[in-house]
């Protein structure tokens, strides 16, 4: 386990559990990081606000990687905008792309998405996009040049876990990068199901912004997420689709 | 009047350093754009901001 890393736009991980740090107190950031033992975490970009006494970057452990969202962007130009904005706050060149023209379900706009991407994998960015998980759009954003893929496993914040786990599957089956589920996570069972299915990380937040206690959330995601990636390169067993098979010995006892 | 944030503002005439200073942000945690350009932060000193100019300044917040 100790080689099994993740591999992103050339950058090593050695934990595949992506935090999300809105929702919550920035004084909890911190333990929640450490508690997760997440590597990556992301951040939104938004108008600043002057005399503010608290930044969250105060509160991020130095040896974390910052994943920027483009929340907020409608379009490819916006998240263009917003992502270039992002590496200009002088903390490295990630970039995860979220575009959204729907305000109800907040989906993300595949096609638009594949737009951003291109533009942002030219400059340089290590584009990881958010995505509805679509085949043909994966395909589109591995050649447009993406770190990785994000497929939504259920709405953002629904916490309704893996309601796409079909197509999710089938990403893991076909795409070559990292596949990352994103959105919808609500329980680290979900996380660990997610995992044993191949995917190479979790991405969570709302799941443990929620939660009663937080750090002991993102612990019990952090243990799932790494028993999930030990049941995928262990191989889970068969399933039988009748009948039973013993798992003692079938010689005699207690008889003739 | 230069658009700021979304707000119109006096500021046409002063370089990006001197408004950032003056409003109160903390200039390490920012970026700007303006026109929709980045301006890079070596520029602050020099770029003034015109009539009629629009700009963002921004931030990290906690985000999913």
């Amino acid at each position: 386990m100790k080689n099994d890393t993740l591999i992103i736009g050339g950058h090593e991980f050695h934990s595949r559990f992506i935090l999300g740090s809105g929702k919550y107190s920035l004084s909890l950031i911190e333990a929640a990081v450490r508690d997760a033992g997440a590597e990556i975490i992301t951040l939104a970009v938004r108008r600043a606000n002057t005399g503010e006494q608290e930044n969250i970057l105060d509160f991020i452990p130095e040896n974390v990687t910052l994943l920027p969202n483009t929340s907020g962007a409608r379009n490819a130009g916006e998240a263009v905008r917003i992502a270039r904005l992002a590496r200009e706050l002088g903390c490295g060149s990630f970039v995860k792309i979220e575009i959204m023209r729907d305000t109800k379900y907040l989906l993300p706009d595949n096609e638009e998405t594949i737009r951003a991407t291109e533009i942002l994998a030219k400059e340089g960015f290590v584009v990881m996009p958010y995505m509805y998980p679509d085949l043909n759009a994966a395909r589109d954003l591995v050649n447009a040049g993406a770190a990785s893929v994000m497929p939504l496993a259920a709405p953002i914040g629904s916490n309704r876990g893996l309601a796409t786990k079909e197509f999710i599957q089938i990403l893991i089956d076909e795409i070559d990068l990292p596949v990352i589920v994103d959105a919808g996570i609500g329980k680290p069972s979900q996380a660990c199901e997610a995992m044993e299915m191949g995917a190479a990380a979790i991405m969570a937040n709302t799941a443990l912004a929620t939660a009663e206690n937080l750090p002991l959330m993102a612990s019990a995601f952090g243990q799932a997420i790494e028993a999930g990636r030990k049941a995928y390169l262990a191989g889970t067993g068969r399933v039988l689709t009748r009948g039973a098979s013993a798992s003692d010995p079938l010689t005699g006892f207690l008889r003739d | 009047m230069v658009k700021i944030n979304g707000e119109s503002l006096d500021a046409a005439g002063r370089t990006i350093a001197a408004y950032l200073a003056e409003a109160g942000y903390d200039v390490a945690k920012v970026a700007v754009e303006r026109n929709g350009e980045i301006v890079p932060r070596a520029e602050y000193e020099e770029m003034t901001f015109c009539d009629g100019d629009t700009a963002e300044i921004v931030s990290f917040v906690g985000g999913g």
